[in-house]
């Protein structure tokens, strides 16, 4: 029981780390693509803008879901730990040059600099969810034993599964950024730029749902356990998926950025506990279940209450760094001119 | 070379990468804990009518910006190398010590949340909510370093769980958390952190003025961090007296390797200096009885030596826990004379010392703080060695055995190298800017 309860604050941390900060990693996507430097200023500035208060609050969701990991299922955080040392170093060393370059990047004021800061941080942006991904999709697949360091090092995360998460968080973390980057442009004004947006919105909602159809062929060959999972107990919410991603693509087109962050946010959701409610109850699949791998129970409850009285600071704190960074003036948010 | 290697090369490779890591990271966590109070400071007083304090906290708030940032991703991969080095500990003792990790990651989210406030909003908010904006901060990032202190503090004493055949039964987090040394440990460091803070920024200040520019901004942004900084050092030397003590009551071998102690001995003396050759300290200076009495209260008494335990748990780098513990009590005491100086012109003539000398010596207090904190955590971790948790697990056994993990170091050499010069230069550039328009100053 307390072990599903923790459980569940870990699902919803990653689930907002995914929606929140994935979108900040996206938004480092779209800096990539924005074009030279005089074309792509007002794209950049309004990435930089958007991102800027809240990218380090998000980040935080990662940090949270390792603590939750090794304090309520220590075994697993181990597994995981040594099992795929590499791909979480390359995210380590991703989430340093990410974050670095961002903050000098607004620190410096000439161009060239500017420059070399703002190509770090779109690369590592992308890096860094592909390495996540691909650590999801070796855990989805099954490839990660109990016990240190008893999997694959390289086989565990060089596969078809984690080729595909990596892919797929590369491209759901750029389309939600697209989305809720098109309704900040529009609310400041800046119509040029929420319609370059709109466009790679739409574009990548294509693509991902693309990619997610590809995807089943994947798991069905290379993680059969999952498929079954998500074709049994997951198959509503993969529908949900499916449905939120049209309606997505409708309310893009008809221009109701509102909505659509909402649907957008909504279809990712559905995805990821699509994965989850396939998986469950199996941590490391076959090898550790929710209540197999559990810290005791005198562990558990100092957990949960924990987590929940300090949930009680964090969601108005939360709330209210949204609504301050949403109700920014554009003339006095900061400046990024590359 | 190719991917494979035994575990044994993994447990100092990882260690060196786990040494490097924190090593960098507390410097940025110091000025995470200590910064907010001083820019709160600040700007607390320019609100109340002081121009140049205004100027200095939104300088420090812009470059407090570069560095949190830093500080933030720094401790993001210690988060990771627990597991990726660690597995071993963490599989077996996660349940016992993660919680204060876990109640670690909200106050992240408070600082976090509220730096993004404060930062972003500065012009929108109401001078005094501002300020009360960034309450949350200085407070959240003091809880931080308390909670993980408490983490490293159950290391040193591990209490609160039972080991039934090798398997941790019954832990109980908080008496975990609340053992023994978490006192001691966590008051050591919050203090070692304000005192980083302040000697370091006056250490800009000293440098500004000594190339000339005596102007009162430049005097503020030395004299305020200054003075907080010299007033805690008394503080921090009462609280490393006591924090001996207690390492000396639960982690003798550790005390004799701090005091070059070979053998146990009667009325023992305090070792300063000297390095270890074939067991024995040599070259030493001595004061005889000195170390009885700090260490037990008793001029007359035994104070155990590293043989009190067989040579495989001892701790090998005697000499380097030996010499850094000499350095950071050095250091204090230097530092304390620096604040006598200062109080006694102070007392003298109302103002604080204007030679060049006196700048000189506050420009060296800066490093010299971060040397003395760098000093007490090789005294801290490499003095528990063997043990990751002291007596119960040997770092050995925690180690992640997996093949190839040596290039993790490699990589972390070359990314923090890069990383360590790429943050200097930013930030001396930011600190010839000057947000308000004001003259070129150099800070
Ligand atoms: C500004 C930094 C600074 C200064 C001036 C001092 N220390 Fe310190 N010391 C630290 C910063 C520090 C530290 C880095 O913060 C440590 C490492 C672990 C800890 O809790 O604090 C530490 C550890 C530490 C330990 C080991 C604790 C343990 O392993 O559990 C002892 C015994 C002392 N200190 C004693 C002293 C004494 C007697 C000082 C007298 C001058 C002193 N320290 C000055
Ligand atoms: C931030 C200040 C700290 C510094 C500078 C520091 C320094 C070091 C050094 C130099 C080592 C290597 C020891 C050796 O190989 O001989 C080490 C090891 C380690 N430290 Fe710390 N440490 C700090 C704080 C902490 C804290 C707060 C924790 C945990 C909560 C911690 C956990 C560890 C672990 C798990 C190891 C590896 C195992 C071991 O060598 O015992 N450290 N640290
Ligand atoms: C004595 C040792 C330590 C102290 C005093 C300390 C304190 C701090 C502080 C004050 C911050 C905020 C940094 C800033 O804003 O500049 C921070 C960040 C961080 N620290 Fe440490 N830390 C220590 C060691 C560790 C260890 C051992 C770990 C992990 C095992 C760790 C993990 C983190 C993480 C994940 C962050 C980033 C939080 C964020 O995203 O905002 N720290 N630390």
């Amino acid at each position: 029981m307390l072990a599903n309860v923790v459980l569940g604050f870990l699902w919803g941390g990653i689930t907002a780390y995914v929606l929140l900060a994935g979108a900040d990693f996206g938004a480092g996507f779209w800096d990539l693509f924005s074009g030279s430097a005089q074309r792509g200023e007002a794209r950049r500035h309004r990435i930089a803008a958007s991102i800027g208060p809240v990218w380090e609050a998000n980040h935080v969701w990662l940090i949270f879901a390792l603590v939750v990991v090794w304090t309520g299922f220590p075994t697993v955080f181990a597994a995981v730990g040594s099992t795929l040392y590499i791909p979480l170093t390359a995210v380590a060393f991703g989430v340093i040059l990410r974050g670095s370059a961002f903050a000098f990047r607004g620190a410096v004021t000439d161009l060239a600099l500017q420059r070399v800061f703002g190509a770090a941080f779109a690369l590592s942006s992308v890096i860094t969810p592909f390495f996540l991904g691909t650590v999801a999709g070796a855990i989805a697949s099954g490839r990660v034993p109990l016990g240190t360091a008893r999997g694959d090092v390289i086989g565990s995360w060089l596969n078809p599964t984690s080729a595909l998460g990596g892919v797929l968080a590369v491209e759901v973390a750029a389309y939600l950024a697209a989305v809720y980057l098109t309704a900040d442009a529009r609310r400041v004004g800046e119509s040029d730029v929420a319609e370059w947006f709109r466009s790679r919105a739409l574009l990548m909602g294509v693509v991902t749902g693309l990619t997610a159809v590809a995807g089943i062929a994947v798991l069905r060959a290379d993680a059969p356990h999952l498929f079954a999972g998500l074709t049994g107990r997951g198959l509503p919410l993969i529908a949900a998926t499916a449905l939120f991603g049209i309606v997505s693509l409708v309310l893009l087109l008809r221009r109701s950025y509102l909505a659509v962050r909402v649907t957008a946010a909504l279809a990712v959701v559905a995805v990821l506990w699509g994965w989850g409610a396939g998986q469950y109850p199996d941590l490391l699949v076959g090898a550790a279940t929710v209540t197999s791998a559990a810290a005791p129970n005198t562990t558990l409850f100092f957990l949960v209450i924990s987590l929940s009285v300090g949930s009680l600071f964090l969601i108005p704190a939360l709330m209210l760094l949204y609504s301050i960074s949403q109700s920014a003036p554009p003339e006095t948010q900061p400046r990024y001119r590359p | 070379m190719g991917l494979v290697a035994d575990a044994s090369s993994n447990l100092g490779a990882a260690r060196a990468q786990m040494g490097l890591s924190l090593g960098w990271h507390i410097v940025f966590a110091c000025l995470g804990v200590g910064f907010p109070v001083l820019i709160l400071i600040a700007e607390w007083r320019g609100i109340h009518g002081d121009p140049d304090s205004m100027r200095l906290a939104r300088k420090w708030a812009k470059v407090a910006g570069v560095l949190f940032a830093v500080g933030a991703v720094s401790g993001t991969i210690l988060s990771f190398e627990m597991g990726l080095l660690w597995p071993g500990l963490m599989g077996k003792f996660g349940s016992v010590y993660g919680l204060p990790f876990a109640l670690e990651g909200f106050a992240f989210f408070i600082e976090a949340i509220f730096l993004g406030i404060y930062l972003y909003a500065w012009d929108r908010l109401k001078p005094k909510v501002h300020l009360a904006s960034g309450v949350p901060i200085a407070i959240a990032g003091v809880a931080s370093a308390f909670f993980v202190v408490t983490a490293n503090a159950w290391m040193n004493n591990p209490q609160g769980f039972i080991l039934v055949n090798g398997q941790v039964t019954d832990p109980q987090p908080l008496t975990a958390m609340l053992n023994a040394a978490t006192p001691v440990e966590t008051g050591h460091m919050i203090l070692a952190a304000f005192m980083v803070t302040g000697f370091l920024i006056a250490s800009v200040y000293a440098v500004a003025m000594l190339r000339g520019r005596r102007d009162r901004y430049h005097k503020v942004g030395l004299l305020l961090p200054l003075i907080i900084a010299t007033a805690l050092t008394p503080a921090q030397i009462v609280v490393g007296d006591i924090a001996a003590r207690e390492v000396a009551d639960n982690q003798p071998v550790k005390l004799a390797a701090m005091e070059g102690l070979a053998h146990a001995e009667v009325g023992a003396g305090e070792h300063i200096g000297g390095i270890f050759i074939n067991g024995q300290l040599r070259y030493a200076i001595v004061l005889p009885h000195v170390l009885a009495f700090l260490a037990k209260g008793d001029i007359n008494a035994t104070v155990q030596g590293l043989d009190s335990v067989p040579p495989q748990d001892r701790p090998e780098a005697v000499t380097l826990i030996h010499l850094a513990f000499n350095v950071m009590v050095g250091i204090g005491f230097l530092l304390l004379g620096l604040g006598a100086w200062l109080l006694g012109s102070w007392v003298r003539g109302r103002r604080a010392p204007a030679s060049c000398w006196f700048l000189r010596a506050a420009i060296v207090a800066g490093p010299a703080a971060v040397v003395a904190m760098e000093s007490g955590w090789i005294v801290t971790e490499v003095g528990r060695q063997p043990w990751i948790v002291y007596e119960v697990m040997r770092t050995a056994d925690a180690v992640n055995p997996a093949p190839g993990l040596y290039w993790g170091l490699v990589a972390l050499v070359v990314v923090y190298t890069v990383l360590t010069s790429v943050t200097v230069f930013v930030l001396r550039r930011l600190a010839r800017s000057n947000g308000n328009g004001a003259t070129g100053v150099a800070v």
